[in-house]
């Protein structure tokens, strides 16, 4: 971590040269080596004891032209975040997560499913978020709405069977995607600070209560009803469910971590993340 | 600038589309620069193509010896997405605009269009993408046409000899948009000396006349905001603050079409406004950018000189000081030196020169594979810049009545006259 790398300076080609004639021209002799070891050593010692603190005299870093400081402007697309070191870590290890494990599942379940047998397995599981969407329609106390959600899912688990078909948005039933996360904004509750959840992403203190309660919910829902409950292998083709409910969900999500190339993705995202669910959850926003 | 969709669409005004009764027979309905620029075309006006399993992503290890800095530990090759056909067919390179990855929409638009009539296609990442600049980019400084030419041909040979086994090609060519389409021209100009792919049809898609031209029109839109480029923060926190609220006092579903639409008709942002949130959009492009090559290049322009930024690490006050700096900043400051270093004598003039499609004319005007698509209100163009495009390419150069700067590049028209270019 403490070893100085630098990586291309602008005259690369040169300063490598020198470098090599360098190694070639100095004999490495075995007192030297001793002594090179105990700086090693010694290096090591410090950067184990004290980090943060020495590491820019051992660095020996320059300040950089341009600063901070010079500007004088308001900070922007920035949002609340004082775990930013524990997000990037989990944002890190989603996108691990995402190459290694859930993206070549995925990527399989692409290959051996037919494009139209996909398109209905998505319309199905989103027929079922209708639950979800209804149950906070109702918590928000939002008429019109709710008519309108139990409208499409009435329509699509019969016209459209099961959900796999859709007729209730050519019918004018509009989707409202709806969650806990947004109802308790919808009553003002703040958003907390920004949360990367791990395999999920981004999220909010807020909105990780909601998603538990959300699942609470439908879990319960599902308990209730019990549609394999007589099967005798009720847990089973319940977990199966929900792990192709968990495949279709990230194929139905294009989102790949880093792939934008743009060094400042994680703020992007962020961002977005944090303006969408505030402006969707529909609070008042004071004005500037 | 795929990222930057959500902000791009966070700017429109614009008269309602009935009004566009066009009185010429082009269906895109558009009518102004800025607005087009924008939003793009409607989804209605795209053309669909079926679903396909025929697409994948390459990436490619173009310098294997190369050390990647921490902060960018996710870099692990250059990313290009692959479209094939199971029999023989010719191959198409394509190349994204400033600052766009490989799956850049306007670039996925081009590379469907084209698989569906039967190509092979690889698009590649712009020289200007950070991913390019810390994988492919042999200075890690971009800008020069030269060089980013130079970077680009060997990232295609590179390209090639990954996927040469799997498909059979029958000849090659080359096309690009914006920034991509004024370099396509150079790197085909560079393919007549090595002959690597002899392209047969190469394509310009809204290019600059001259790239520092053409920045500088770009930079002059972010003026127009009140107290300058220096103020764009608060321009920005202000833009954001109408937009929420306007959805706020909408009765809106969701942040979709409808809301966009509405934005649209509703003439939510002054002309003024919508030109500065172009400018600001390209800043934050443009501050990938310069943090990247300083990060490769360890010049201490932004980062202090010698700091190695972990993967935890802290990097937003970076981004609020790079999207601070402008173009020029970066060319006089960090660009220029270098180049000046590197060939002594060196003058800016000369340097700008050497970054317009007039450096190479002689060889444009002369060869026949060209062809070149732009709108009469890019605005990328000043007039006589689309005068001297007519005069160097005469009949090559289809000039369409509107659609902005890449604004109606995924209509189905311009769609289908890209292909129909390349299948002649």
């Amino acid at each position: 971590m403490m070893t100085v790398s630098r990586y291309r300076a602008f005259q690369a080609p040169i300063s490598r040269d020198r470098c090599g004639d360098k190694i070639i021209s100095c004999k490495i002799t075995r007192n030297k080596l001793y002594n090179l070891l105990t700086i090693y050593a010694l290096i090591l010692t410090m950067c184990l004891t004290g980090c943060a603190v020495t590491r820019v005299d051992i660095q020996g870093e320059v300040p950089a032209r341009h600063s901070i400081s010079e500007f004088k402007d308001q900070r922007f697309a920035e949002v609340d975040d004082p775990w930013e070191g524990f997000n990037r870590s989990m944002y890190r290890f989603n996108f691990y997560f995402d190459k290694y494990l859930f993206l070549p599942v995925v990527n399989g379940y692409e290959f051996i499913t037919p494009i139209f047998l996909q398109e209905r397995i998505s319309g199905f599981y989103n027929n079922l978020g209708e639950i979800r969407n209804l149950t906070n329609s109702l918590l928000q106390l939002k008429g019109a709405e709710s008519v309108s959600t139990l409208g499409r899912f009435v329509t699509n688990s019969t016209v459209g069977i099961g959900g796999m078909f859709d007729p209730a948005t050519s019918f004018g039933m509009k989707q409202h995607n709806q969650d806990f996360g947004k109802t308790l904004g919808y009553w003002g509750a703040d958003s907390g600070p920004y949360l990367v959840l791990p395999i999920l992403g981004p999220s909010s203190l807020r909105d990780t209560g909601g998603l538990a309660v959300d699942s609470g919910i439908t879990y319960g829902i599902y308990t209730a009803v019990g549609p394999f409950g007589n099967s005798g292998n009720s847990f089973l083709i319940g977990a199966g469910i929900k792990a192709v409910e968990n495949i279709d969900a990230r194929h139905q999500q294009s989102f790949r971590y880093y792939e934008s190339g743009y060094p400042f993705e994680y703020y992007m995202v962020r961002f977005f993340y944090h303006e969408k669910r505030e402006i969707e959850s529909g609070k008042r926003i004071p004005s500037n | 600038m795929m990222h930057l969709k959500p902000l791009l669409i966070a700017c429109f005004i614009l008269l309602p589309l009935p009004s566009f009764a066009a009185d010429d027979d082009y269906g895109y309905p558009i009518p102004g620069s800025y607005e087009a620029t924008i939003l793009g075309t409607p989804s209605s006006l795209k053309p669909e193509f079926p679903a396909t399993k025929h697409i994948r992503q390459i990436v490619l290890n173009v310098f294997p010896d190369r050390e990647i800095p921490p902060v960018f530990f996710y870099e692990e090759g250059l990313r290009c997405t692959f479209a094939y056909q199971k029999q023989r067919a010719p191959l198409v390179f394509l190349i994204a605009g400033a600052g766009a990855s490989d799956r850049a929409p306007n670039l996925l638009a081009m590379m469907k269009a084209l698989y569906n009539a039967g190509f092979h296609v690889i698009a590649m990442p712009s020289p200007s993408n950070a991913n390019f600049i810390v994988s492919a980019s042999e200075s890690s400084i971009p800008g020069d046409l030269t060089e980013d030419s130079a970077d680009l041909y060997r990232a295609m040979e590179v390209a090639w000899k990954q996927v040469a086994g799997e498909i059979d090609v029958s000849s090659f060519h080359l096309g690009g948009y914006s920034l991509g389409g004024i370099q396509a021209a150079f790197v085909a100009k560079l393919d007549e000396e090595r002959r690597v792919f002899n392209f047969q049809k190469v394509l310009m898609i809204n290019p600059p006349v001259s790239l520092y031209n053409s920045v500088t029109r770009i930079e002059e839109m972010l003026k127009q905001i009140p107290g300058g480029p220096k103020k764009q923060g608060i321009f920005f926190n202000r833009m954001f603050s109408k937009f929420s609220q306007f959805y706020r006092y909408g009765n809106f579903v969701a942040i979709n079409d409808d809301f966009l639409y509405s934005i649209y008709t509703e003439r939510l942002f002054s002309q003024a406004e919508t030109a500065g949130l172009i400018g600001l959009t390209f800043r934050i492009s443009l501050a990938g950018m310069i943090f990247s090559s300083d990060v490769m290049t360890n010049s201490g322009y932004v980062v202090p000189k010698n700091r190695v930024l972990s993967s935890r690490d802290s990097i937003f006050d970076y981004f609020l000081v790079s999207t601070h700096l402008s173009f020029f900043d970066y060319f006089n400051e960090y660009f220029y030196p270098y180049f000046q270093k590197k060939r002594p004598g060196l003058t800016k003039k000369a340097l700008i020169d050497s970054m317009s499609i007039r450096s190479i004319e002689g060889y444009l005007k002369s060869s026949d594979k060209f062809g070149v698509m732009t709108n009469s209100n890019d605005f990328i163009l000043t007039r006589e810049e689309l005068d001297y495009l007519l005069q160097l390419f005469g009949e090559r150069l289809k000039i369409y009545p509107r659609g902005g700067h890449l604004g109606n590049l995924e209509y189905k028209e311009n769609l289908a006259y890209m292909v129909d270019f390349f299948s002649r």
